[in-house]
């Protein structure tokens, strides 16, 4: 069963991102994790690194492909999520807790407006896996 | 039957859409003339005719089994135990690719691994990929390799006069169009040490060779303070080395190291019209997710047994497609596998006894050759198996004089690479030459010297 945590909006490119306070933090969906299957490494950026809305910030490869990360929303990044270095499966074990990517300061808040919720991204998914997946 | 896969109408609707009426129309832009030249081929000739003709052409080739060689500058005439032909002309092994579906090739795997594995033990690294082309493709894979590791965000690379000329000219091919910045060739040769203040917050690397170019061994105080240097601004430490070298001094790991790398042809490969050459490539465990190729790994299956996969090619195009860092899709699988026979065969006393007699008779060619009249050694740096003698004549003249005179292969020409080494002749002396080969070689060019 796939998840679509209520609490955060997403990208369709199947990034999430949730806010806390001015901060925010990012990671990959759940429908996205079932369909890398297992993660074996995530490429972080550095800490202190800015990144516009849409650019790719990381790196997520498993055992079928590497997948280009985008950012949810323009920001620079405070913290990286260090234990996927050595426990990547956290991002298909708790995509939406302990396997989150990135900690970001978004430069443009507005931005969030413009993401899918939950149900948005829910509906996108479903056409996206009659279509075949990507 | 024909193999042709296209129909007639599939080649009309291919024509149609690029908007061309025949294949003919393709080659217009050939000159007419040159369509269809005449070859002048001459007339058919039988079987043995034409083996007996390309006998005597091969019959003016100068081979290593009659013609005493003193040429290395970057490929070697090791000694190559008769195991590793037998070993790698097993139908079995005797194919340069891995298989699509690697895991079903067990034995292949497994000889990567035990590859990889001595790889490691003889570099000190902690991960050794199944190889690259050659030692300068491999060389350029750790400079692309370091400028992943920082991301792309530091821009140049340091490079020392004393690598190989074709190694450094390899790196520019690879790299062009990167925008990276190669600096450090103008130092002039014998100054790893000084490249240490070149180093700084842009550099993703610093590129040494040990033995260097010339044969000099480097100070392993100097190469220790140049890695620090390296670190210290945050650059890797690459390395490229002489295997052969590697059994008898400390492997590259022991001063800093952080990518090894080189020309493994001296490792059961011969010298074989410029090829098939082996890149090998190791470095530290927390570089491996930006290391060019392939890796095997060792495992157990779902019964506890041993067994082998493809652990990890995250660099390759066929997982990363097009961000995919590197153009490396496979290995040099047969000459990897020389290698590893060649190392067994060996084993660690062997290997340093090979790099021991090159040592004693290099220097025993150098104190002879320094000694005769107009000759000399370029400096007193001690060396391994290479060094450079300045001469009294152009290398060329006397290199025509050694082949045609005395049917000897002479030393490298370092003139065409470095001006300032006119008349200075790179001399290689490996367990291969004997006693008499470098007697002789005193005494040909002692001769040359009353002719003149």
């Amino acid at each position: 069963m796939v998840e679509y945590a209520k609490d955060r909006r997403y990208l369709p490119t199947h990034e999430w991102v949730k806010l806390e306070g001015d901060e925010a933090i990012a990671g990959i969906s759940d429908y996205a994790q079932h369909e890398l299957s297992d993660v074996v490494y995530v490429e972080l950026p550095e800490v202190g690194d800015t990144f516009a809305q849409s650019e790719t910030f990381a790196t997520v490869e498993s055992v079928k492909a590497a997948s280009d990360v985008y950012m949810p929303m323009s920001g620079e990044i405070l913290a990286v999520n260090e234990e996927l270095e050595d426990s990547p499966q956290l991002v298909n074990e708790d995509p939406f807790g302990r396997g989150w990517f990135i900690r970001f300061r978004p430069s443009k808040p507005e931005e969030y407006e413009s993401l899918m919720d939950a149900e948005a991204y829910q509906k996108h998914c479903q056409e996206e896996a009659e279509k075949g997946g990507h | 039957m024909s193999y042709i896969p296209n129909t007639d109408a599939d080649r009309a609707a291919m024509l149609k859409a690029i908007g061309v009426g025949s294949i003919a129309d393709l080659f217009q832009d050939v000159p007419e003339a040159l369509r269809y030249p005449q070859l002048n081929l001459p007339s058919p000739v039988s079987e043995p005719e034409i083996l007996r003709e390309l006998r005597e052409i091969s019959e003016y080739n100068v081979d290593l089994e009659h013609a005493p060689c003193f040429l290395g500058a970057g490929a070697y005439r090791h000694f190559v135990p008769t195991v590793v032909g037998h070993l790698i002309g097993r139908s079995e092994f005797y194919t340069a690719y891995t298989p699509y579906q690697p895991e079903i090739s067990q034995g292949t795997l497994q000889t990567i691994f035990e590859y990889q594995s001595m790889i490691c033990a003889l570099t000190g690294m902690d991960v050794a990929n199944a190889s690259h082309y050659d030692g300068a493709t491999s060389l350029a894979e750790a400079v692309v390799m370091a400028v992943n590791v920082a991301r792309g965000k530091r821009r140049k690379i340091v490079v020392s006069a004393d690598v190989h000329p074709e190694y450094r000219g390899v790196i520019r091919t690879y790299t062009q169009g990167m925008k990276l910045t190669v600096v450090g060739e103008d130092r002039g040769t014998g100054a790893a040490s000084a490249l240490a203040g070149i180093v700084d917050a842009d550099t993703a690397c610093v590129v040494v060779q040990n033995p260097s170019f010339l044969g000099y061994l480097e100070e392993p105080t100097g190469l220790r303070a140049l890695a620090n240097a390296a670190h210290a601004a945050g650059a890797l430490f690459v390395v490229s080395a002489d295997p052969i070298s590697l059994g008898l001094f400390a492997p590259p790991a022991d001063y800093g190291a952080d990518i090894v790398c080189g020309e493994g042809q001296a490792l059961g490969g011969g010298l074989n019209f410029g090829g098939p050459y082996l890149g090998y490539f190791a470095c530290k465990q927390q570089y491996v997710h930006k290391m060019a190729g392939r890796l095997v790994g060792q495992t157990v299956d779902r019964h506890g047994e041993r067994g082998f996969v493809l652990t990890l090619s995250a660099r390759e195009q066929h997982i990363r497609r097009e961000k995919a860092t590197s153009n490396i899709c496979s290995n040099e699988a047969l000459m990897a596998l020389a290698a590893a026979v060649y190392l067994t065969a060996m084993g660690k006393t062997g290997l340093r006894k090979v790099a021991e007699l090159c040592y004693h008779k290099a220097h025993y060619a150098a104190s002879r050759l320094s000694a005769l009249p107009g000759y000399g050694l370029l400096s007193e740096r001690p060396f391994f198996k290479e060094f450079p003698l300045r001469c009294p004549k152009p290398v060329e003249e006397i290199n025509d004089y050694l082949l045609n005179e005395w049917g000897i292969i002479g030393g490298y020409n370092l003139g065409q690479d470095y001006p300032a080494l006119a008349k200075t002749m790179l001399v290689c002396v490996t367990e291969m030459n004997t006693k008499e080969e470098i007697d002789t070689l005193v005494e040909a060019l002692g001769s040359m010297e009353e002719k003149a």
